[in-house]
């Protein structure tokens, strides 16, 4: 019997999906724990896995589209039955907007012609050459399949090719220079292959580039600061390009309303105030730049901050707590969430235990989830329950900005660039320095101005000499 | 370190294809080099190797042709054939490509010591004559030698290596030789074509044993129908020279145990591969690992010793004058300091070629490689048969033969066997190389009539659209 599937809800806070990518066709056999689609909630991309077994007959709701809780996606059943009752029935559910997807799949190229050319004996051999021969008077007359499978063929090859050549957004990748193979390896990872930086001829994207990617970034792109690739602009380019101004309204994406939903609450909650301070980043770089020339990957300058910070939350508590109204909640571990810039957007994944964990280890944690969060496969557990973040603007030369705090944290650190600065030295004497300013923002409700400056002055002096941390 | 000024920025000891072309990429890029070469310029590559054999198995192929030129009427005196001359044919070779490395050495300014030389220090190379050049790099390029067999020492007479071989003046009637790897094999060919008796010796199951059963098996028949004998799964423990000519004692295992045969010839090969030249060059006395007699190195081809670098037939990659020139390459480029993203040569991405009629080239994995690291692949093949020009020059026996990723269509390996197979490869490297796809070498529009169509078929039969078979 045909049923008909519907949107799930795929996480607790999901009222609606967005349909990212559709993993079977029409016509696919489904069986139960297939990953039917790929469907975008709040700030996560989650697979919608078939509970039921058959033939996926009918697809309703097109790549892109959007569906509430309970909207009909698909109908599944057994091959040959008729479903245009249900069909009907679905549509009038979604208000007339099916658009199945048509997708060519590599199957249907397979399935024109062999792979395997066995030997042949003798006699058949004889035979073949005098066909051969024959072939050879009249050019180009293809007797192998038939023209319409060749046809066929040919246009799944193409369509292809242009599927991989489309960023996960959808728009052509025409002029970034990458081979045939690394563009398909991009587009099966579902990464962007603008922000992945090439080590081949030229510039090139190749294989590796595209493996170090998805395997986590390290060695790709020095991953200094969270914002990433989108941060500097081409060698010699002083602007980015001009973009055409039009009058449109864009539709809000699920991720969007997050980040609009969660900000809002935290700004009006919680009575923010700011504190800044200015940094010497000079022995931390030193120490950064001795340890990246021993290892084979290299850590990011945010791991180092993270581990910091971890260090002198150690020493002020109520600045790695939430308020619980009644109670202040003090977390017994140092989970620190680091703001990282996405296409559409804005997420913060997890670092657990950053007390715990040395630098070397808060960045091999750090590095994966920063690259699934580029390709929007970040979970809930991965960016939930932060009880300190980071966020990072050094990469677009912001002196200094402050934050809103990130839920359920009481404190966000906002990190501006590290110029080579002038200052005045304990003898008195004009020197320079390598100057980074930071800025704390506190929800007062939690911690008071003393208890944030304190932090804040604890966090400074085990920067500028990392030794402290160990007194 | 005091500021000392080096007598060279790089020395290289050994002239072959490894070291020869490392000392000119230096002295491109801007470092004063020298070369010191113990023997004869150009290595044995030049000189006792690839070479001169390829010269040889050319003028086996021209004395087979007589059977065509007989077909088309003409009468030919096989009797008088002078095999001293085709040996002279192959040392014009060997010498004109000879003076030509010492004339581009000298054309890049680079000093040519003809010397035997040891490592004396990290940036220390002492000579036979006593005088000591210093380097801010060291490169040892010394190539291999041949291996010799237990009970078959080389007396290059009647035991003979591949030097040997190259260097004889006049045939044997008969010739057994131990080993089917590529050189045993293209051996196997001149010999057999200018009418020696030939019987190859393999020890393990299959001839030419690194290849896939299939590819080995086309050279094999070929060889078959002109003559050459093989016995497989055998060893050879020992040797009797006698007045009537030598006899090669066999063993090979059978249900009952071991079965002992013997082959009677008058002069014996032993292919059984290459041992590296490390000893006595002062490299474990820096500290640099050996293993079994190769150096172990690192990225760039940096041994333990900092200044101290190994390429060629000394390291353990495939024992190939191309992969030694490139190994160089990579190699000066970092002591140049400009190290490629490159930094070790890729093994998937070496051409291996045998120089058999008919031919065999591959790169890539072959199916044997992908079985034993457990790749998923698949295959498509597409034979000689199938192609026009193969037809029109009679030479319809072997096949081209694609491997490929089934998920991301990735191309891992081609082999060809057939005619013209080790000029051919280079398109499905290239391929490899640039990372495209099947489709592309499928698509690509390929003259009419070429035996490179046939290559062209085997890529679209990866794609399940080949038009001619």
């Amino acid at each position: 019997m045909a049923e008909i599937l519907p949107m799930l809800a795929l996480s607790p806070t999901m009222e609606e999906g967005v349909i990212a990518r559709w993993a079977k066709a029409e016509g696919d056999d489904v069986a139960s724990g297939d990953v039917l689609c790929e469907v975008e909630t709040d700030k996560a991309v989650m697979d919608y896995e078939s509970t039921v077994e058959g033939k996926l007959l009918k697809i309703l709701a097109g790549e892109g589209d959007a569906c509430a809780i309970g909207e009909p996606i698909a109908i599944v059943g057994a091959e040959g039955e008729d479903i245009e009752g249900l069909i009907a029935e679905a549509q009038s559910q979604r208000e007339g907007k099916a658009k199945p997807a048509k997708k060519k799949e590599k199957a249907e190229a397979e399935q024109a012609g062999e792979g395997e050319q066995e030997a042949e004996a003798e006699g058949e051999q004889a035979k073949k050459e005098e066909k051969e021969k024959q072939k050879k008077e009249e050019p180009t007359k293809p007797a192998g399949p038939s023209a319409e499978e060749l046809a066929r063929a040919r246009e799944a090859a193409g369509a292809q090719q242009r599927a991989q050549q489309r960023a996960p957004g959808g728009a052509p990748l025409a002029g970034v220079k990458a081979s045939p193979l690394a563009r398909k390896l991009a587009a099966e990872a579902g990464l962007d292959l603008r922000r992945i930086s090439g080590s081949g001829p030229d510039g090139r994207v190749v294989k590796r580039d595209v493996e170090a990617a998805a395997a986590a970034g390290v060695g790709v792109k020095p991953a200094a600061v969270s914002a990433g690739a989108a941060a500097e602009l081409p060698a010699g380019a002083v602007l980015p390009p001009v973009v055409t101004l039009t009058d449109e309204a864009v539709k809000v994406s699920p991720m969007r309303k997050t980040i609009a939903q969660r900000l809002s609450e935290s700004k009006f909650s919680a009575p923010h105030y700011y504190l800044t301070i200015a940094i010497a980043m000079d022995e931390i770089l030193e120490a950064r730049r001795q340890l990246n020339a021993q290892l084979a990957g290299k850590v990011s300058l945010n791991a180092f901050l993270m581990k910091m910070a971890a260090m002198a939350l150690a020493r002020h508590p109520v600045v790695n707590a939430t308020w619980g109204g009644e109670t202040i909640q003090r977390h017994g571990r140092v989970d620190i969430g680091l703001a990282v810039a996405l296409d559409d957007g804005l997420v913060a994944p997890v670092v657990r235990d950053c007390l715990g964990k040395g630098v070397i280890a808060i960045d091999r944690d750090l590095q994966p989830l920063i690259a699934k969060a580029r390709a929007g496969k970040l979970t809930p557990q991965d960016y939930a329950e932060a009880t300190f973040t980071v966020s990072n603007l050094g990469n677009y030369g912001i002196d200094e900005f402050t934050a809103i705090i990130n839920p359920p944290g009481s404190a966000i650190l906002a990190v501006g660039q590290i110029a080579r600065t002038p200052v005045v030295d304990e003898d008195d004497e004009l020197t320079i320095r390598s100057m980074m300013k930071v800025t704390l923002s506190c929800d007062h409700r939690v911690i008071d101005g003393a208890e944030g400056a304190a932090f804040l002055r604890d966090f400074k002096a085990i920067c500028e000499a990392p030794v402290r941390a160990l007194y | 370190m005091a500021e000392k000024d080096y007598d060279y920025d790089l020395i290289v000891i050994g002239s072959g294809p490894g070291g020869y072309v490392a000392a000119i990429r230096a002295s491109q890029l801007g470092l004063r080099a020298a070369v010191v070469e113990k023997d004869k310029p150009g290595g044995v590559c030049l000189n006792i190797g690839c070479i001169p054999s390829k010269a040889l198995i050319h003028q086996a192929d021209l004395y087979r042709s007589v059977a065509s030129l007989e077909a088309m009427g003409l009468k030919v005196d096989r009797g008088g054939l002078d095999y001293s001359k085709v040996f002279q044919a192959s040392r014009r070779a060997a010498d004109r490509l000879s003076k030509g490395v010492q004339f581009l050495l000298k054309k890049n300014k680079i000093d040519y010591v003809q010397d035997r030389a040891a490592l004396a220090g990290p940036h220390e190379v002492k000579l036979d004559d006593g005088k000591t050049l210093s380097g801010r790099f060291i490169l040892a390029a010394t190539g291999s030698r041949p291996r010799e067999l237990k009970g078959f020492e080389f007396d290059e007479k009647s035991v003979l290596s591949s030097t040997g071989l190259l260097m004889m003046e006049d045939l044997p009637k008969r010739l057994v030789i131990l080993g089917s790897g590529y050189i045993g094999m293209e051996f196997a060919y001149v010999m057999n074509a200018f009418g020696v008796e030939v019987h190859v010796v393999e020890m393990l199951d299959q001839v030419l044993p690194l290849e896939d059963a299939d590819v080995a098996g086309v050279v094999e028949k070929a060889f078959r129908k002109r003559g050459v004998q093989f016995t497989v799964s055998s060893k050879a423990v020992g040797l009797d020279k006698t007045d009537a000519g030598l006899r090669v004692h066999l063993e090979s295992p059978d249900e009952r145990g071991t079965k002992k045969s013997v082959l009677e010839a008058d002069r014996v090969l032993v292919a059984v591969g290459r041992a590296p030249n490390t000893e006595g060059l002062g490299l474990e006395e820096l500290g640099v690992q050996l293993d079994k007699g190769f150096v172990t190195t690192g990225d760039y081809y940096q041994t333990a010793c900092a200044s101290v670098f190994a390429i060629g037939d000394v390291v353990p990659s495939l024992a190939l004058a191309h992969v030694a020139s490139k190994e160089g390459e990579i190699a000066v480029e970092y002591m140049a300091g400009r190290a490629s993203p490159l930094r070790r040569v890729d093994p998937t991405l070496i051409p291996t070629v045998i120089f058999t009629e008919p031919q065999i080239a591959g790169m890539g994995c072959n199916e044997r490689l992908a079985k034993e690291r457990g790749l998923a692949y698949e295959v498509a093949t597409f034979p000689y048969r199938g192609v026009g020009k193969a037809a029109a020059i009679e030479q319809v026996d072997g096949f081209v033969k694609v491997l490929h990723e089934p998920r991301t269509r990735e191309i891992l390996g081609t082999t060809i066997v057939g005619a013209e197979a080790t000029e051919l490869i280079h398109e499905a490297l290239l391929a490899r190389q640039a990372e495209l796809l099947p489709e592309d070498v499928a698509t690509m529009i390929h003259a009419h009539p070429t035996l490179s169509e046939g290559v062209m078929e085997a890529f679209r039969a990866a794609e399940g659209w080949s038009v001619h078979a």
